[in-house]
């Protein structure tokens, strides 16, 4: 019962939302500016492989970015929790680069990597990916309570042990709440670092020149894809952590 | 089960403290938390260490540990340093608290320190196994700590501290968060294990008949400055049988234990 509205619930929304969607554009014959589920779905039919094409772009570079950000991330919180210097010199680092708006960094490093580079986007993902990330395991890596380093202690453990059995286990929830997060802001920020420079592809670059050339069904096919890569990435995220919780239930 | 431990030269003490003293912080707020502790322990004795609280049993027991160091006097662990003691792992310890990993199985939990030094996983898995039966949660073996009772897990805390058979057995209040029944019955095993391991145990409680039940000698603590006012032998000898509970020597020894901890002789409960 319980599953089945589950289920039922989003797909309900999803229907209703179509309709309305349908009734706002067929209905007042403005079709030129929202068109139809119907005419985008036709779009996607009949130009799926240009779709595709600029969805593996701005996936890819979601992906390399998420990884990117995530392994520093991990790295520097690692480091940070080890040694509070680090924790001190990092930290005001990691505020400003939470504040800096994404828009007003990718101009430059589009720029700084030329036109044909993928890779000032892939930057703009990874920054993105590596606050959340940064923040959650930091605050993970430190959630050992006292009377567990005691008794690693008593045990004569050393330092490695105690990372590996103790402090590390006790991050991973905390790693997955930052993943979770990361991995959608990654998926948003390659697409908005399209708007800025770099080369002439991917989902956002497909999406800003077909709606200013008129060809408003081809571009929302395209945001369509783009909210299907920002889920998947957010699924694939959520079920790496039921495996892993499986394994190390909190 | 038999539970043999490393072999001990008797004539080493388990344990010896002279003039022991421990401060927390700096001048201004300082709080002397032990002074002038002396206190030896032999091999295979079991000693309670009984007083209010915060006159610095479990800072003894930490000193002991090699958690903290003291700020005064010489502390030995078995003829050596109390740190060359813990790294070879001359002690097994519970604390006041569980503490044990979430994500590990009771059996998992168990088997930590047995992991850590490296003995092989079909060994350990049957140590572990075995330990899980004696606390009597065999059939909780493969059970995640959030599943158990606060009893429960501080069973898995005492397993864990028996599994490198060490000869000396440090517990910090164990039962506190047991019901009376459960009590009683790890008592008996606590007492059958030490006796059967010729291991010495330093048990901390706030109980005085269960450090009566448990203990050749009780070690009677006094706070502000927390140091040592009382040591009362309980010639009990080591098998001791539940019926020791209700015998009048038992009742003369609990007295005897109440009166040093109020510092004066009090009315026995039942002539009043
Ligand atoms: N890390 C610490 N820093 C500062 N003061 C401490 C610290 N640990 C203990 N103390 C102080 O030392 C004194 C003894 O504390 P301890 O925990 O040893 O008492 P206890 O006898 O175990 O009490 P209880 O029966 O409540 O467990 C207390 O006054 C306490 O405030
Ligand atoms: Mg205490």
């Amino acid at each position: 019962m319980n599953t089945v509205a589950r289920i039922v619930a989003p797909i309900v929304v999803g229907v209703l939302l179509l309709a309305l969607w349908w009734a706002l554009s067929a209905n007042q014959g403005r079709t030129v500016l929202v068109p139809t589920p119907g005419m985008v779905g036709e779009e996607l039919v009949a130009h799926g492989d240009i779709v595709l094409k600029a969805t593996w772009i701005t996936a890819l570079n979601a992906l390399i970015g998420l990884g990117l950000g995530t392994l520093l991330a991990i790295v520097l919180a690692g480091v940070a929790a080890w040694l509070r210097v680090v924790d001190w010199m990092a930290a005001p680092v990691v505020a400003a680069i939470s504040v800096v708006p994404i828009v007003a960094l990718t101009p430059i490093l589009n720029t700084m990597f030329g036109a044909s580079s993928q890779f000032g986007r892939q930057l703009i993902a990874a920054l993105a990916a590596f606050v959340p990330v940064f923040v959650n395991v930091l605050r993970g890596l430190r959630q050992a309570k006292p009377v567990q380093r005691d008794l690693f202690a008593a045990l004569g453990a050393r330092g490695g042990q105690t990372f590996a059995k103790l402090t590390l286990p006790t991050a991973v929830p905390y790693l997955f709440t930052g993943l979770r997060i990361a991995s959608s802001l990654a998926v948003i920020s390659a697409l908005v670092a399209e708007y800025f420079g770099g080369p002439s592809n991917g989902l956002g670059t497909a999406i800003a020149s077909y709606a200013k050339s008129g060809k408003a069904s081809l571009a929302w096919a395209h945001v369509a894809a783009a909210i299907a890569v920002g889920l998947v990435f957010f699924l694939v995220t959520v079920l790496i952590e039921r495996i892993v919780a499986k394994r190390i239930p909190v | 089960m038999r539970f043999e431990t490393k072999a001990v030269p008797d004539a080493i003490p388990a344990v010896r403290a002279v003039g022991i003293g421990k401060t927390f912080g700096k001048r201004g707020k300082a709080v002397n938390a032990l002074t002038g502790i002396d206190l030896s322990i032999a091999a295979g004795e079991f000693v309670s260490l009984i007083g209010p609280s915060g006159c610095g049993k479990s800072t003894l027991m930490r000193l002991v540990a090699d958690l903290d160091a003291p700020t005064g006097g010489t502390l030995e662990v078995f003829g050596k340093s109390p740190k060359a003691a813990r790294l070879e792992q001359e002690y097994g310890i519970a604390f006041q608290q569980a503490g044990l990993l979430p994500w590990r199985t009771v059996v998992q939990n168990i088997a930590l320190p047995l992991e850590l030094h490296g003995v092989p996983y079909a060994e350990r898995a049957e140590r572990a196994q075995q330990l899980a039966e004696m606390v009597g949660l065999a059939d909780f073996q493969d059970h995640r700590p959030d599943q158990l009772s606060g009893g429960m897990q501080q069973r898995v805390a005492i397993a864990r501290a028996l599994a490198e058979r060490p000869r000396l057995l440090l517990m910090d209040e164990p039962f506190g968060a047991l019901d009376e029944m459960t009590r009683e019955r790890m008592q008996g095993e606590l007492a059958r294990i030490a006796a059967g391991s010729g291991a010495a145990v330093v048990f901390v409680t706030h109980s005085i008949p269960e450090a009566v039940f448990l203990s050749d000698r009780v070690v009677v603590m006094s706070p502000r400055p927390g140091r040592i006012t009382a040591e009362i032998e309980v010639p009990f000898g080591k098998d001791r049988a539940e019926l020791l509970r209700e015998t009048p020597e038992f009742f003369a020894k609990v007295t005897e234990v109440r009166e040093a901890l109020h510092g004066a002789p009090v009315e026995r409960a039942n002539e009043r």
